[in-house]
């Protein structure tokens, strides 16, 4: 079979062939069978700049897509590739892959058409940078016409002030009419000592290079517990990776890079806040944290809160049909105005001595208990696993079903935080559990979870709009039509609440009612791993 | 897509250094442009070192049974594709004439399907009328016609004009240029400066007859490409430039280079 002409590297251990320049000896092996010339200054040869580029949380390499910008000698082009197949390409100018951007920021244009759903309201960052050189070598036949041409593509990387040489990529480009003699150039490459299929792309070399690998962020629950473990150590384990997830945050939050730095910071605030509640007991005495990582909580409510107006913005705008979109114009004015002021506080906060001596004093804490071994008494993971869950649920079930139709809001309040709660609970412990009962709890779960959230959001946002308005009024920002128009944005929520809670009752029915008990007791009665 | 034919009724005027010169700077101006080898003898197949032969040969391109893309062969150059001779196109004027209907305008219907993969096409021509020649006539835009500037040249562009004038339907452009010219032979300079004088449609940059014009053959290459700065390669440049800025070219939109990226 011919290898992909496409995909050759000449490793990086055995690149040294005989002593000599290893793409020297590609040569002499190709020289065997073609006329062998290189060209400088052929299409595609010179120096090359490659970007690649992914939001902090690796949405694109997720959907399998692959963000390339190509440095030109003017301007540029932004490459997009789905499964290693090229999708789309876009040139833009003036564009400087090293400063992170909003998707929504790019020039128009079909590879932001592509990633604007998926990467939004995410930056994208530069996450390798290969610079070097293509070589063209074109082979000719017994005319001394080009049948083929050899792609050379030696580049490095630059980590932490060492370059870095990547393992060169060979490439053989078929001449338009000679399918044949690019095949037999391949099957020449294939067979030469240290010229190897390219086991990977590109980036992928450049990551490693730098010591990274795709998917090395993500804000979801970190796994690394195992059902046998002592329970104090499998929570500090678990705490210790929201730990990492919470300062793995900071940098972007203080670079405002984009909204969701803060969104997971504040994530992974509220997971550690509630492990500490539900399984702080395995631990040595957390009082002191319980109540810091709440004061943290708190330090960063209000700048999420004026984050997710702004960020539903314009969908809220679109839906006025009194008013016009532009009236609110001056309401987006001030809550920028107003961001700016908090963003200064959580900088503050976030630079301050305190909250330095909360994570380290945390991870000192942490890291004693999980390298302390075995208690000499006391559950395992799983156990606690069983116990911690059953009893969160039949809290659960407990609350949703006192709840009537007259029940004051405050009730649908309270049991969201129990709900919220009980997910927590489940995500720390998902890698014991069986994972297609795992799914159908968590499904119903998030269902219930959702209408509770559209309820207690839309009176929280409600009422929100009601003070800034106020605000606004006594900073004497506020037009009466820009009033009038926050007016039938209150109204709308209020419908979004009272259409929440008509929802309830079925969905907590089918959370809590008795399929979905039985489905609980099924979760808890598998073997877990 | 724009389709150029170099003709001349008469052999030896310069028809295929033209043809060869004019695509290869086409392509360097990044036109994506093809050049047809129409003339058996495969001269210009050989200056560009392709084997002047086509599977199935010249009835199976016309006869469609072999598409043409299929028979195209890329150069040495960025951007400059061929399409070779075969040595049974010296029956083509039998394959074309096989048809009664339309049968000359079988090759702009042949070339109709690469109008998205080419901005310029070059056709050169076998010499002598012909249903091929006629073909080709039809099939362009430009004729481009080389002079060797004599009395009798003249009188062969006045029968091309008045014969093309008789088409029904489009007409190409008639672009005559001097070929071959020697400045030290006085009918040469004055037949130059009374057709440029008389005659529209004539280009006034010559190609002169120079050495290194019949050295392509022994560099198989054009002249730009062998030797860049030399004389020849400079009076292929300012005709081709003299080309390109015609105004009432048909489809000016269609022409713009791409871009040569093809992922």
């Amino acid at each position: 079979m011919t290898p992909d002409l496409r995909g050759f590297q000449i490793d990086a251990d055995t690149g040294d062939i005989g002593g000599h320049d290893p793409v020297s000896a590609v040569l002499d092996a190709l020289g065997q069978v073609f006329g062998v010339v290189t060209e400088p200054g052929a299409p595609g040869s010179g120096a090359r700049q490659h970007t690649w580029l992914d939001t902090f949380d690796w949405r694109l390499n997720r959907a399998g897509l692959i963000l390339e910008y190509e440095h030109k000698n003017r301007g540029g082009l932004l490459l997009l590739s789905k499964d290693n197949t090229p999708w789309a390409e876009q040139p833009v100018t003036s564009f400087r892959p090293t400063r992170p951007r909003l998707a929504a920021d790019l020039p128009a244009g079909p590879v932001r058409d592509q990633i604007l759903k998926l990467a939004s309201p995410r930056a994208l960052l530069p996450m390798a940078t290969a610079s070097g050189s293509v070589s063209v070598t074109r082979l000719l036949n017994a005319d001394g016409k080009t049948v083929a041409r050899l792609l050379v593509d030696r580049s490095t990387v630059t980590r932490a002030d060492q370059v870095v040489p990547l393992p060169p990529r060979l490439t053989i480009a078929e001449v338009r009419g000679y399918p044949g003699q690019a095949r037999r150039a391949a099957r020449l490459l294939a067979g030469i000592p240290g010229v190897a299929p390219a086991r990977q792309t590109g980036f992928l070399d450049a990551l490693h290079a730098l010591g990274r690998h795709p998917n090395d962020y993500s804000n979801g629950v970190p796994t690394e517990i195992t059902a046998r473990m002592p329970a104090s150590v499998a929570v500090a384990t678990l705490l210790l990776g929201l730990l990492d997830t919470l300062e793995q945050n900071v940098d972007g939050t203080l670079r405002d890079i984009d909204t969701e730095f803060l969104h997971d910071l504040r994530v992974s605030v509220r997971r550690t806040r509630s492990a500490i509640k539900l399984l702080g007991d395995v631990l040595p005495d957390t009082g002191q944290y319980a109540a810091e990582f709440k004061w943290l909580g708190d330090m960063t409510t209000p700048i999420r809160d004026l984050d997710v107006h702004l960020l539903g913005f314009d969908a809220m705008a679109a839906q006025l049909v009194a008013a016009a979109p532009a009236d609110l114009e001056p309401f987006r004015a001030f809550l920028a105005r107003r961001r700016v002021r908090e963003f200064r506080r959580l900088a503050a906060v976030l630079r301050s001595a305190r909250f330095r001596a909360l994570t380290d004093h945390w991870r000192k804490t942490l890291t004693e208990v999980r390298d302390a071994g075995r208690p000499r008494k006391g559950p395992t993971a799983d156990e606690l696993a069983v116990s911690r869950t059953g009893r969160m649920f039949r809290r659960v079930a407990a609350q949703g079903g006192a709840i009537t139709a007259a029940s004051a809001p405050e009730s649908l309040h309270d049991l969201r935080k129990r709900c919220k709660e009980l997910r927590y609970v489940l995500e720390f412990f998902a890698p014991l559990h069986d994972p297609v009962a795992y799914r159908k709890v968590v499904g119903d779960l998030k269902q219930l979870q959702d209408c509770l959230g559209e309820f207690q959001d839309s009176e929280v946002q409600r009422h929100e709009i009601g003070a800034l308005a106020d605000a606004m009024l006594a900073e004497r920002a506020a037009p009466a039509a820009t009033l009038l128009a926050m007016g039938e944005i209150a109204a709308n929520l209020a419908l979004s609440q009272a259409e929440a809670r008509a929802d309830f009752a079925e969905r907590f029915a089918r959370f809590g009612g008795p399929a979905g008990q039985q489905r609980v007791r099924t979760l808890l009665s598998r073997p877990v791993q | 897509m724009r389709i150029f034919a170099t003709y001349n009724i008469k052999g030896g005027v310069g028809k295929t250094t033209a043809a060869v010169n004019l695509a290869y700077l086409s392509a360097a101006d990044g036109y994506r442009t093809l050049l047809w080898d129409l003339d058996p003898q495969g001269a210009a197949s050989f200056l560009f070192r392709i084997k002047p032969r086509v599977k199935g040969g010249g009835k199976a391109l016309i006869r469609g049974t072999k598409a043409l893309d299929e028979a195209i062969k890329g150069t040495d150059f960025d951007h400059l594709d061929l399409l070779p001779a075969d040595f049974t196109y010296r029956n083509m004027d039998l394959i074309l004439g096989d048809k009664d209907r339309k049968a000359t305008r079988q090759i702009a219907q042949l070339l109709r399907p690469l109008a998205g993969e080419y901005d310029h096409v070059f056709l050169d021509c076998p010499p002598s009328i012909s249903l091929v020649s006629e073909n080709v006539m039809h099939a362009a835009d430009v004729l481009l016609v080389p002079l060797i500037p004599t009395t009798l040249s003249v009188r062969t562009l006045d029968q091309l004009t008045e014969f093309v004038a008789g088409f029904d339907g489009k007409q190409p452009q008639i672009r005559a240029f001097f070929s071959m010219v020697d400045r030290r032979k006085r009918l040469h300079q004055e037949t130059t400066e009374k057709l440029l004088a008389e005659r529209s449609g004539v280009a006034a940059t010559p190609i002169p007859a120079l050495s290194l014009i019949e050295r392509m053959s022994v560099e198989r290459a054009p002249v730009a490409a062998f030797a860049p700065r030399s004389q020849a390669a400079r009076a292929f440049s300012a005709l081709w430039a003299e080309l390109s800025v015609d105004k009432d070219r048909p489809d000016d939109s269609a022409a713009a280079p791409e871009s040569s990226l093809s992922r």
